[in-house]
């Protein structure tokens, strides 16, 4: 059975740091082009289609942005 | 007719503890207080009244626990003497910031340095005008017997928690090691849950539960407007000790013509000065501060008038006086005697002091 | 499948404890005290103890943890927080105490503190923070830095013969008998997390069981004071400090 997933970023907490990016399995995110209230540039779902809601990016997100959700199709 | 024991003031002072409720002791050995907590681990209030007593590794994790402690709102103390009250000096300023409720007995022995383990009273300025860093007081009671020692650690308790503010009791190592009767109090049961709920709920850490928020017991705050508030609002804090917990005695000194003002075992010393003077004609009496912060400032100020001289004696080269000075602010002369380094004066001494002032 | 319809909260599979505020952490991009925050939190969530904890933070980075944990909190003088864990929990019994502490506090200001909280068997945590640096005051160098290390007091690397050697403190505490559980974990991946949720759960539990002290080390990162970018970090950490502080369970009985 095949699983889809989606997250949903704070983006005004988000800092950019990027550890999400470096340990996302199916190179779903990528940082934004535009900048936050804070200046940072912010964790996106570059690739949707990719995300199985793995939940890997918010176990090491350090400021607890990321919610992950996911269905089984 | 209570029970009269006759004990060293550092036994008072340890069952002082265990029969006014309090919750803990943590402490460190040094001469010339340990028989405070020796006197705690004979007794094992742990199996009686639930009293924890824990010897630390170190004066500085003795005085860390007791922040450890306050912080859960329990009634908790430590004993020391000079060079521990020195490395106890950050934690008394974090106590002081976070505006936690403790007590601490100094019983005071020469300095500077490692010293002499015999008795001074050479840590006023350490004890009453500071120690740590940072604009903070702690209330000081300064007791001149042994049955002082056992009376003041409810005393100090109860100042301690009325202001949330660290109190110390200011001895040193003659009343700590000398033998007198103590009447043992009723005894006080320690705090229930409910009762220690009741009076430091608000702030104390007991647990954060859904209908308050959480508590937090911090001296930080980085933002300078805050930390200017908070000061300010220690120093109402302070104006309020200094306004309504004042405690002295005197001796003799209604028609006195000549004042002299000592605390602790020189007071009791002075004590035979007057009573010889007065035999010789001179009219002599004393102001003991009981509180040395708060001091008894309008009651030595009240007293100024009436007198030709005050000499201010101690066991230090002369810290005390400067308050006193500072009182009588050049309306009579104020002189001083003191030894220090350990030696205790006598009272044909201090006598003999007082009279060559005044000749 | 549209993302609107993934994006329900029946479908929720992971998101920010309640037991983390909702304040933003002061913390650098990429700072390791996030992420071991969060899993503290995740464990008092999960054991259900929000009422019966009480956390001790540090000098260091992690002074204001408590404005990120809701539970109630004790903020500690340098080095000091195991003296005060041992009096807040052998006067509170029946609550869980842990300190956090990194590198400098614990294993420098701290080192006399700890050992005898620990050697004593107190029923306490202790989550240590190493990252072999000290990041609050600017990047300075710690008990814990590398040999070679450049730092803002080694600029040209710490030297043995100047600077003494990196100390595993972890290793000495696990030698006193009062320690029941003494572990080294890290948080740069998503197992890293998972084991190092799973130990700091191990430890509250101990907690409880009158068996000692629990020490849980996460070697992590500080980007800022290392001067590189989160994953870089990662990388160098992984590199670099664990050939020297080694993974895993040193103490478990």
């Amino acid at each position: 059975m095949a699983v889809k997933g989606a997250i949903v970023v704070d983006i005004e907490k988000c800092k950019g740091c990027s550890v999400c990016i470096a340990n996302c399995p199916t190179n779903t995110i990528a940082l934004s082009n535009e900048v936050n209230g804070k200046g940072f540039n912010f964790a996106i779902m570059a690739n949707p289609d990719n995300c199985t809601g793995c939940t890997n990016c918010a176990t090491v997100c350090p400021d607890a942005v990321i919610t992950v959700y996911r269905v089984k199709i | 007719m209570a029970e009269k024991i006759l004990m060293k003031g550092n036994e008072a002072i340890a069952y002082g503890a265990i029969r006014c409720g309090c919750d803990g002791y943590f402490g460190y050995p040094i001469t010339p207080q340990s028989e405070v907590m020796e006197t705690l681990m004979v007794e094992k209030p742990w199996e009686t009244t639930g009293m924890v007593v824990l010897q630390a590794e170190s004066e500085t994790s003795s005085i860390n626990m007791l922040y450890g402690g306050a912080c859960t709102g329990k009634k908790v103390m430590t004993s020391s003497s000079s060079p521990g009250i020195s490395l106890m000096c950050e934690g008394l300023t974090y106590l002081a910031g976070a505006e936690l409720p403790c007590l601490v007995v100094n019983v005071m022995r020469g300095g500077p340095g490692l010293g002499t383990i015999q008795p001074s009273q050479s840590d006023y300025f350490q004890c009453v005008k500071g120690g740590g860093h940072g604009d903070y007081h702690m209330i000081i009671l300064a007791p001149a017997s042994a049955q002082d020692m056992y009376d003041f650690v409810d005393e100090a308790f109860n100042l301690a928690f009325k202001y949330r503010n660290p109190a110390m009791i200011l001895s040193d190592g003659v009343i700590g090691q000398m033998m007198e009767k103590v009447e043992m109090r009723p005894m006080k049961p320690r705090r229930t849950t409910e009762e220690l709920l009741a009076e430091c709920g608000s702030w104390a850490l007991t647990g954060k539960t859904p209908d308050r928020k959480r508590n937090l017991i911090t001296s930080l705050a980085l933002e300078p407007h805050i930390m200017e508030a908070h000061n300010q609002k220690l120093q109402a804090k302070y104006r309020e000790i200094e306004a309504n917990e004042v405690r002295y005695s005197t001796y003799k000194a209604e028609d006195a013509e000549h004042l002299i003002v000592a605390y602790g075992s020189v007071y009791r010393i002075c004590e035979s000065v007057v009573d010889m003077a007065r035999e010789k004609g001179i009219k002599v009496g004393i102001l003991r501060p009981i509180t040395l912060y708060p001091y008894p400032e309008k009651e030595l100020d009240a007293l100024v008038p009436q007198m030709k001289s005050i000499l201010t004696v101690e066991m230090s080269a002369g810290q005390m006086v400067e308050d006193v000075r500072r009182i009588a602010n050049g309306r009579v002369p104020v002189n001083f005697y003191g030894r220090f380094g350990g030696s205790i004066p006598s009272p044909e001494e201090i006598l003999e002091a007082l009279e060559n002032y005044i000749k | 499948m549209d993302i609107k319809d993934i994006i329900k909260p029946e479908n929720k599979v992971y998101g920010k404890t309640p037991l983390l505020t909702d304040a933003v952490m002061h913390y650098c991009p990429g700072c390791t005290h996030g992420v071991v925050h969060k899993i503290i939190a995740e464990v008092i969530e999960e054991m259900g103890i929000q009422d019966k904890t009480i956390g001790i933070s540090p000098v260091g980075c992690a002074v204001l943890a408590y404005n990120y944990i809701d539970i109630d909190w004790e903020q500690s003088a340098h080095g000091r927080a195991p003296a005060l864990a041992t009096a807040t929990k052998r006067l509170n019994p029946e609550k869980y105490v842990f300190t956090y502490q990194g590198d400098g506090d614990l294993a420098s200001i701290g080192c006399g503190e700890v050992m005898h909280a620990c050697n004593r068997g107190e029923n306490i945590v202790i989550i240590f923070i190493n990252n072999a640096i000290y990041g609050m005051t600017g990047g300075q160098m710690a008990p814990t830095t590398l040999l070679g290390q450049v730092t803002a007091t080694t600029p040209y690397g710490r030297r043995a013969d100047l600077n003494g050697y990196p100390m595993k403190i972890t290793e000495i505490v696990a030698q006193l008998e009062g320690t029941c559980y003494v572990t080294r974990q890290s948080a740069q991946n998503p197992a890293a997390v998972r084991k190092a949720k799973k130990a700091i759960r191990k430890a509250f539990e101990n907690s409880m069981m009158n068996k000692g002290t629990s020490f849980v080390e996460i070697v992590s990162t500080c980007n800022s004071g290392w001067k590189l970018t989160p994953v870089k970090a990662n990388k160098w950490m992984e590199e670099n400090m664990f050939p020297f502080y080694q993974l895993g369970d040193i103490k478990d009985r």
